[in-house]
């Protein structure tokens, strides 16, 4: 199955019943994929007429409680990022897929491009079966954390063929949606309010507090921050010199560099990030502590390299082995995503003579 | 010295669905007459316990908190895809977006023309004052020609601002629309007009009948530069003579 159609696959076996979309390569396929599925099962799929109303449209169904999600590349979540930073102030869930172009967007996913105090969990997979998982867990931590989940895909993972099954994950206790709005609360003196700002009926004792209101997205944040897990792939970082880090599709190719390098005998580790907020930093600074050396290859041109080098706080060097690699079109395949080369580029930091 | 009331009431005219108390708008202002007739026409129809207001972002966003029904705070310009989203998702829903003009046909201009053109069973509520009241009265797309605001000192000049957008007229050009109507808070004969209006638009949408529209003219007493007591006949005078009032267009039947 094509990338595309298993994360599909994946979001409506997730229980996704609205998904709202602007065409837009290589996200085109999710959406068509979705405008397939979604009515069969009695969802909607919206053709919007821009990002910004797909994400308002995904807004107002999630805020029934309607397991909804949205999506485009990175330059139409650009557009969707004042939504996307107020949906976290509004406290309401919802799946966000980037189906981006090289790996330049990873600021965006991850420190955010909109405006004020936010903060998205992001999972990055790097193969299909993983997307499979990922973008099911995506809207269980939604639900559960009430905030935008990112779901970073690439351009290879939305094309690439795997053979994969995609069966409903169970992951636990259905989350409480008694927020949720349904019209039922009208006239009862209490009638809810969903706002990212905040403000409360005239009858609340701290109606139209925006301060603490932020306050309180504060420590939901943090709360956030604290309780998901991070997840990482770690191989061989136990006696290794150098621990090399790589996320999304690109890693796959890093991977089989590091495999390669260790089969020559060189003490070479790995490091893959899956979830790129909250950052995986306790199993990078572990992986840091022992070794000579980091290194990180991204597609872009050095934006994870931070996050891994206020992980290893400066237990050793952290080297950016990455660049922006892409073919005519500005989003194909990379020339650079070749093991060889990579695998180049990785002995060459394990032939520097120690500090 | 305590005195015991003396009077008895002969009469309730808490309007329904009205949060009692304080509320953030000026003085004069024409916005929570607006809301309380969208409030009566929907505890009338006895839609209460079926209706989401979806809000956009202006004066009367902090009024949200004064109406006891359900209501979704949308940003600024995007509560009619907003809407589309709750009422898609919850198709047994009465969906009323309430909007300024500067949220609706400044900056959220798209999403009620295509939300207008896909024929969406909501109805989406104008209060139009003719300038951003909540930044203390600045030209908008529905701003008249001569109209003075804080930024069009001199009145609204066609030559150096454009012309205003009639968005009520746009939007009754439009297959899907079922109703569209333009009534005023300029009188007590106009308050009970317009919600009338509101009435006939949520029949038409419980009917399914498609998109409905109901354009409210609003005085504004702190933006405009007109005293207060002169507000509501400047609204007559020089609003509705480019936005005049009355039904636009009622595709008929229903209820």
């Amino acid at each position: 199955m094509e990338g595309s159609e298993a994360i599909a696959e994946a979001m409506v076996a997730a229980g996704c019943r609205f998904f709202a979309g602007y065409p837009m390569t290589p996200f085109t396929e999710v959406l068509e994929h979705m405008a397939r599925l979604l009515p069969a099962v009695g969802g909607v799929c919206m053709n919007a007429e821009s990002e910004l109303e797909a994400v308002s449209m995904a807004w107002g169904a999630a805020a029934t409680g309607t397991r909804a999600a949205t999506g485009s590349v990175g330059q139409g979540l650009s557009l969707m990022q004042e939504s996307l930073a107020e949906l976290c102030h509004a406290r309401i869930p919802l799946v966000v897929c980037n189906m981006a172009r090289g790996q330049g967007d990873y600021f965006q996913a991850t420190r955010g491009g909109g405006h004020g105090d936010h903060r998205h969990i992001v999972l990055a997979p790097h193969d299909v079966p993983e997307a499979v998982y990922l973008a099911q867990l995506a809207f269980d931590l939604a639900d559960r954390w009430r905030n935008p989940v990112v779901f970073m895909g690439d351009y290879f993972l939305a094309h690439v063929e795997q053979g994969v099954e995609v069966q409903p994950i169970d992951f636990g206790d259905p989350v409480d949606r008694s927020w949720a709005l349904d019209g039922t609360s009208g006239g009862s003196g209490a009638a809810k309010l969903l706002s990212p700002l905040g403000r409360a009926r005239r009858s609340d004792p701290d109606h139209v507090d925006y301060g603490r209101h932020l306050a309180r997205i504060g420590d939901s944040v943090r709360a956030m921050a604290e309780g998901v897990t991070p997840m990482a792939e770690v191989v061989g970082v136990d006696g290794a010199e150098l621990v090399v880090v790589a996320y999304g599709t690109p890693a796959r190719y890093v991977r089989a560099a590091v495999d390669l390098l260790r089969d020559e005998g060189l003490a070479v580790g790995f490091v893959r990030p899956v979830t790129l907020w909250p950052f995986p930093s306790d199993a990078v600074a572990a992986a840091a502590s022992s070794a000579r050396a980091v290194a990180v290859y991204e597609l872009n041109l050095g934006q994870m390299v931070d996050d891994v080098r206020l992980a290893a706080a400066g237990s050793c060097p952290v080297e950016f082995i990455g660049g922006i690699s892409f073919d005519h079109s500005g989003f194909g395949v990379a020339p650079d995503l070749d093991v060889e080369l990579l695998a180049g580029r990785i002995r060459r930091l394990t032939q520097r003579s120690p500090a | 010295m305590s005195r015991r009331p003396t009077g008895r009431v002969v009469d309730d005219f808490t309007p329904s669905l009205i949060i009692e108390g304080e509320h953030s708008l000026c003085p004069g202002c024409g916005e929570p007459l607006a809301m309380c007739g969208l409030a009566e026409a929907v505890d009338e129809l006895g839609l209460t316990r079926r209706t989401i207001a979806v809000f956009g972002i202006g004066c009367y966003t902090a009024f949200a908190g004064n109406i006891d029904l359900e209501v979704l705070q949308a940003l600024h310009g995007r509560a009619p895809a907003v809407a589309t989203g709750v009422k898609r998702a919850m198709p047994d829903t009465i969906v009323v977006t309430v909007q300024g003009d500067g949220d609706m046909v400044n900056e959220g201009l798209a999403e009620v023309l295509h939300t207008a053109a896909r024929g969406e069973a909501i109805t989406c509520v104008l209060l139009n004052n003719g300038v951003f009241g909540e930044t203390g009265g600045h030209m908008t797309a529905a701003t008249v020609l001569g109209q003075r605001t804080k930024n069009t000192l001199e009145g609204r000049d066609a030559a150096r601002h454009g012309h205003p957008i009639p968005i009520a007229d746009l939007l009754a050009r439009l297959d899907g629309v079922a109703y569209v109507a333009r009534g005023s808070v300029r009188s007590a004969a106009h308050v009970a007009g317009t919600r009338r209006m509101l009435r006939r638009a949520l029949e038409l949408q419980a009917a399914g009948a498609g998109f409905t529209f109901v354009e409210v003219l609003t005085m504004c007493p702190t933006g405009w530069f007109v005293e207060t007591a002169e507000a509501p006949a400047y609204l007559e005078d020089v609003l509705a003579a480019v936005h005049p009032m009355g039904v636009v267009k009622d595709v008929g039947a229903a209820p």
